[in-house]
């Protein structure tokens, strides 16, 4: 990309994606720099969302890379269809002898030959295998392959945004973090998720949300948890509390529906002996620690 | 000042490289930081930070080296001044980079140190960069006196306090340890081998295997690719393992959900191995099993990772009759089974869950570090053993 700032590409969010002001500059810094942008964080923090929006932001279009922990690097560069080549050569059909019919580009591939640049999604790369990073970095770097069967070089024509995800099941090796531009998104505070119920759940009793947060960030906070609710487990929960029409008298006391939040047993198990011993909820914003009370 | 965040990182074990720092500088020569500090900031930690293990020092280091400077620091004109002047640094020809290249690490990494330090020292002066004393440590922006609030982007809020908050604590994997994180470390316990039933097709082979028959499909089997680690776990309990139940519970947990491993199998002690080692936590003798079947049943494949203080009086793991348990006794002492396991087993390690320095206060944690490599019960400590487990022999 030209270094000039009239022609640089300034991401600020879009209007469906409020984005901080650290992911904004780390974002910038990934397309200026045209590095990779890594983004980690607890589930349900958006990162995949993110990247539909920079591309919006961006106005360029977005290839999508999801990747399974069957995932190879090379299925990115390219597929050889061998088996369909076999097939057409045994029974007709296609044409056998021109190799490249039976290359089929991969997301990577497929940036790389587009003529205009490509924001490209590689999502959840920790799903793979603990090598697969690394057998990326020549192309990363590089911008260019070479497809082995037909001796052809695929260069990028531009550069694409790479923008990858990980939801931090595994190490990343320190050779692809190295090359990396790296954001960690935090798990959305009160006022950003106040926001984010207000898109599922738009009509909801200011009071009763108070109410519905201050529980949910009261149990996060609980250090013995298993596994910490994440958002989209906060807004099951509140489509089950307003379907069973539960007040916010009835929520002061208890929490009801906790299979909506815990999905450990262990969890449901030990919230349960704290109720029967008589332990006492949260009902206002100062009773949870400095950090709500700012 | 610049190199004091970058020495100052390495200091607080932030792995920061070359490479790393060179990314950062280009991004300043692009400008990206605008004017303000607080987007320098951001900056910063995009590039020179990794993991959000390391956020919290990043803060850390962050506000001591920009502490004081808020008032009186034009972040455009400064850097660009800096930039100006640390000519040969950025501005490295190829050969000069094969050059230093071709160093060693310590050698790159001093060559590239004492080229800045010459530099900011040239145009630095000496005075302007030092902070104003007397105000509290990583003054929280409010109070400071000269802090100025950067508005825009952050949302009002100033880099000294965003630095000042350490919101990232938490994240930090020397200390704490949950079982999501756990289940991350202990990921790596892997060694992928084809062994067993052929089961899954080689396409590869099968294409090579049909061209030389001139055609006719030839189908290729192979056996799949699995984990072929097989772990022994043996637990200390009671005592002085009480107070950590809860991440000792955590671990088990973790090993349980494993699905990776090919075999696990945990076992019970309590403060040291003698004659027989229990199948659970409550030790009693319906669940005793001859620590000699151990050594019968798992061969060198297997794995074994011990968890316990290793604390107990000496003569528990010296003395023959040893044991704390007046009915269990054995005329074999603890330190002699160790030594068997330790000698049976390809690859064994101990997992301590008091902190280090402890360590070399008690007499028998000296003595049986010399059997077994130790490593703390963190998220770190964690790594490393299971990096001893699987990885290459150092």
């Amino acid at each position: 990309m030209k270094k000039d700032t009239n022609g640089f590409h300034r991401f600020r969010g879009t209007a469906g994606y409020i984005a901080s002001g650290p992911l904004v500059d780390a974002v910038n810094c990934a397309v200026a720099l045209e590095r990779p942008l890594l983004i980690k964080g607890e589930p349900g923090t958006g990162k995949t969302l993110l990247a539909t929006h920079v591309a919006d932001g961006l106005g360029m279009p977005m290839l999508s890379w999801h990747i399974k922990s069957t995932s190879k690097a090379a299925d990115g560069l390219y597929v050889y269809d061998t088996v369909q080549r076999l097939n057409d050569s045994r029974f007709g059909g296609g044409d056998v002898a021109d190799i490249r019919h039976y290359i089929k580009l991969g997301p990577l591939g497929l940036a790389f030959a587009a003529p205009e640049r490509h924001v490209l999604l590689i999502d959840e790369i920790d799903k793979a295998d603990l090598e697969f990073p690394n057998d990326l970095l020549r192309e990363l770097d590089e911008m260019r392959f070479t497809v082995v069967e037909t001796a052809e070089e695929v260069i990028a024509r531009q550069r694409p945004v790479v923008m990858i995800t990980s939801n931090n099941e595994k190490e990343l090796p320190d050779a692809f973090l190295r090359r990396c531009i790296f954001h960690f998104t935090e798990f959305p505070d009160a006022a950003l998720m106040r926001k984010i119920v207000a898109v599922h759940h738009p009509n909801l009793d200011a009071a009763l949300l108070d109410q519905v947060l201050i529980k949910f960030y009261w149990l996060r906070e609980q250090s013995e948890l298993r596994k910490k609710p994440s958002t989209s487990e906060l807004i099951d929960w509140i489509s089950a509390l307003l379907r069973a029409g539960i007040t916010r008298d009835k929520l002061e006391s208890h929490i009801p529906f906790i299979g909506a939040l815990l999905k450990k047993e262990q969890d449901a198990d030990a919230l349960q002996r704290y109720d029967t011993k008589g332990g006492s909820y949260p009902t206002r914003w100062s009773d949870l620690g400095p950090r709500y009370n700012q | 000042m610049f190199l004091d965040l970058f020495y100052g990182l390495r200091d607080e074990g932030v792995p920061v490289a070359l490479q790393e720092w060179m990314t950062f500088i280009e991004a300043l020569r692009e400008g990206l930081h605008g004017s303000s500090l607080l987007r320098f900031y951001h900056l910063a930690r995009a590039c020179l930070v990794k993991s959000e293990t390391y956020y919290d020092s990043f803060d850390r280091v962050f506000a001591r080296v920009f502490h004081g400077v808020e008032g009186q620091f034009d972040v455009t004109d400064e850097v660009l001044e800096w930039l100006r002047n640390a000519k040969d640094f950025p501005n490295l020809t190829p050969e000069q980079l094969a050059q230093l290249e071709r160093l060693s690490a310590d050698e790159l990494m001093q060559r590239f140190l004492e080229t800045l330090a010459k530099q900011t020292e040239r145009h630095d002066g000496g005075d302007r960069w030092v902070g104003t004393g007397g105000r509290s440590p990583y003054g929280h922006g409010g109070q400071h006196p000269t802090g100025i609030r950067v508005g825009g982007s952050g949302g009002g809020r100033s880099a000294m306090k965003v630095a000042g908050e350490r919101r990232f604590r938490d994240y930090r994997t020397d200390v704490a340890l949950d079982a999501r994180q756990m289940r991350v470390a202990l990921r790596r316990l892997r060694q992928l081998t084809r062994t067993g039933l052929a089961s899954e097709l080689d396409l590869d082979e099968t294409i090579d295997e049909t061209c030389r028959n001139a055609g006719e499909i030839e189908l290729v089997f192979r056996p799949p690719r699995r984990n072929d680690v097989r772990l022994l776990l043996l637990m200390d309990v009671g005592g002085t393992m009480d107070p950590y139940f809860e991440p000792m519970s955590q671990l088990l947990t973790a090993l349980h959900e494993e699905r990776g491993l090919r075999d696990f199998e945990p076992y019970y002690f309590h403060n040291c191995i003698y004659d027989h080692v229990y199948r659970r936590a409550h030790l009693t003798r319906a669940d005793a099993v001859p620590t000699g079947d151990l050594l019968r049943r798992f061969d060198e494949r297997w794995k074994l990772a011990i968890v316990g203080d290793a604390a107990m009086h000496p003569s528990e793991l010296l003395e023959p009759h040893g044991g704390i348990n007046p009915h269990n006794t054995s005329p074999t002492p603890g330190v002699a089974w160790l030594h068997r396991l330790a000698g049976h087993f390809d690859r064994a390690v101990w997992i301590n869950p008091d902190d280090q320095p402890l360590w070399d206060q008690t007499y028998t944690a000296r003595t049986i570090r010399r059997l077994f490599p130790m490593f703390h019960l963190s998220v770190d400590g964690l790594g490393a053993a299971v990096q001893a487990l699987v990885g290459a022999r150092v």
